[in-house]
């Protein structure tokens, strides 16, 4: 049985990791073919970092991406205290529209926000483009931040904020030493999952980007559909090889933390 | 904590103009025609369009279902592995999919192309070439490559809380290994199945990508039609709007569905 389950396992990661290393292996062919190996070579990698194209809108990408996390982290943290401390019914409304860009097809996401903005680009001299682009990240990035924080006020005390006060601290200062290092993790996380959708959307950002602002993924779009270029291996490649780095960084943060954590509440607390 | 409510304006303001307002606006769109008049004819345009919506529904299905029996006996393999062992290979799992999903659709156009490496594989040993890409088929394996750790990841969340001793109390009272899945594991794992379910066929039924890389111009989508209407060459946002209407109205209706045979306090989204 635990054989069994040892080869299935195997026979899906196969099927999950193959097809990327078929993209990587050919990055380095010599020729166009996508089937045949001729030859190592590099030189997809050199023209990829001279394609004008790719690297704006990589730029572009992260300059989208860590505005568009920071501003909706903003918006998403203080929305979330105030939605805690609604009444029951008001509260249940603001959580269901917060979901709708959740639960929502991305398609209808970027349909109904294009149709906002070629309503309003049509009265007021507005262009599809960067600040578009922005506005709907932050919309479809602030709810994963609101949903993030929430269960860390189910977590808190809710009378630790008024017996702050009471103990003598203003409001702010109440706010700023007890609400916030208790939804922290809720932040941190949420705005970790801002950027990296930002980061990785394309649907939206294609329904509302116009042509001269355009992110990576649209570019990675484009390049796909016209002729059969290496350059989108090579890039590909790139994108695997970061992403393996980030999540082993990521991974040995957690497992350290998690470590110091047990030994903290073994050796101390307990 | 009541004078706190006031930190939400900003955002409900973002809400109303960028959420709500957008979404009013399709249905609105949806009723009007392009000379600002109320009509019901969008909708009913939309009725054109039923094979496609068929089409949609059917294969979005089938990647679901086959997303459920590849998922089900991994994430059931993976909960029952040791604790430390168990988070190395749940990122090992999850990690293509923090690859850009176009890329991954990428990846198989090249392997299903008729000069690709499976049919020049299967030429080697004297067999095809065969017709791969541009087949509904390849759009299924698109959408079960993509959306795969969705339906891994949240069944491996409700396995990973089945106490092993339920599991094992289940076998010492007499149950064969075929009754502890039936009786115990997919009983507990219910809310796993159910929100697994909507979180790949909401993007399976919706997708326009998968279907233009993979299926060719003959397997057009709901999310095609969609995109065609307001960036294609067949400009007609308000046609848009109605099938896109049309497209929320039957994911509420599935996730009502799912929702109803998932326990209450457990909805997942």
């Amino acid at each position: 049985m635990k054989k069994l389950s040892k080869i299935y396992i195997g026979i899906v990661l196969a099927f999950l990791y193959v097809p990327i290393f078929v993209l990587i292996v050919f990055s380095f062919n010599e020729t166009k073919s996508r089937s045949v190996f001729s030859g190592f070579t590099l030189d997809w990698y050199e023209k990829l970092f001279h394609n004008k194209i790719i690297i704006s809108s990589l730029i572009n990408t992260v300059i989208i991406a860590v505005l568009a996390s920071v501003i909706s982290t903003i918006l998403g943290t203080f929305a979330a205290i105030g939605i805690n401390s609604m009444r029951k019914v008001p509260k249940a409304v603001v959580m269901n529209v917060t979901n709708m860009p959740i639960i929502n097809p991305e398609i209808v996401t970027g349909v109904s926000l294009m149709l906002l903005f070629v309503f309003f680009a049509a009265r007021m001299n507005i262009e599809f483009g960067f600040v578009t682009l922005l506005i709907a990240h932050i919309t479809f990035d602030v709810p994963y931040v609101i949903l993030n924080i929430m269960p860390k006020f189910k977590q808190m005390d809710p009378h630790l904020y008024e017996a702050a006060q009471d103990l003598g601290c203003s409001p702010t200062k109440a706010f700023r030493k007890v609400i916030l290092p208790e939804i922290m993790p809720g932040v941190i996380s949420g705005f970790l999952m801002a950027f990296t959708y930002s980061l990785d959307d394309f649907v939206i950002s294609y329904f509302t980007s116009g042509s001269t602002s355009q992110t990576l993924p649209i570019t990675i779009y484009s390049m796909t559909r016209r002729k059969v270029s290496p350059e989108i291996n090579a890039l590909s490649t790139i994108i695997f090889l970061v992403v393996v780095v980030v999540l082993i960084v990521k991974n040995v943060i957690e497992n350290r933390a998690a470590k110091r954590n047990a030994s903290y509440k073994g050796g101390v607390r307990e | 904590m009541k004078q706190l409510k006031i930190f939400s304006v900003p955002y409900l303001v973002w809400m109303l103009v960028f959420i709500l307002v957008p979404l009013i606006m399709v249905a609105y769109f949806a009723f009007r025609t392009a000379d600002g008049e109320w009509t019901i004819q969008n909708i009913s345009e939309v009725g054109q369009y039923a094979n496609i919506f068929v089409r949609s529904i059917w294969l979005a299905l089938i990647a679901t279902v086959i997303c459920l029996v590849v998922a089900y006996p991994l994430a059931y393999a993976l909960s029952r592995m040791e604790k430390h062992k168990q988070s190395t290979m749940l990122l090992i799992v999850m990690l293509p999919m923090w690859m850009n999903f176009l890329l991954r659709t990428y990846a198989w156009m090249t392997l299903l192309g008729n000069n690709g490496i499976i049919n020049n594989l299967l030429g080697m040993i004297g067999l095809g070439p065969y017709k791969l890409i541009n087949t509904s088929g390849a759009v299924v394996l698109g959408m079960v490559y993509n959306y795969l750790p969705f339906m891994i990841l949240p069944l491996y969340s409700v396995m990973e809380k089945i106490d092993k001793s339920v599991i094992e109390a289940a076998s010492d009272l007499g149950c064969n290994s075929k009754k502890v899945i039936t009786r115990v594991v997919v009983p507990l794992s219910l809310p796993g199945i159910t929100s697994g379910i909507t979180m790949v066929f909401v993007p399976a039924i919706s997708t326009f990508i998968i279907s233009r890389m993979l299926g060719g111009g003959s397997n057009l989508l709901i999310g095609d039609l969609i995109e065609m209407q307001f960036l294609g060459n067949s400009y007609n946002p308000h046609l848009g709007a109605a099938i896109s209407l049309v497209l929320m109205v039957i994911i509420l209706l599935i996730m009502t569905i799912m929702n109803q045979f998932s326990p209450d306090d457990q909805v997942l989204i």
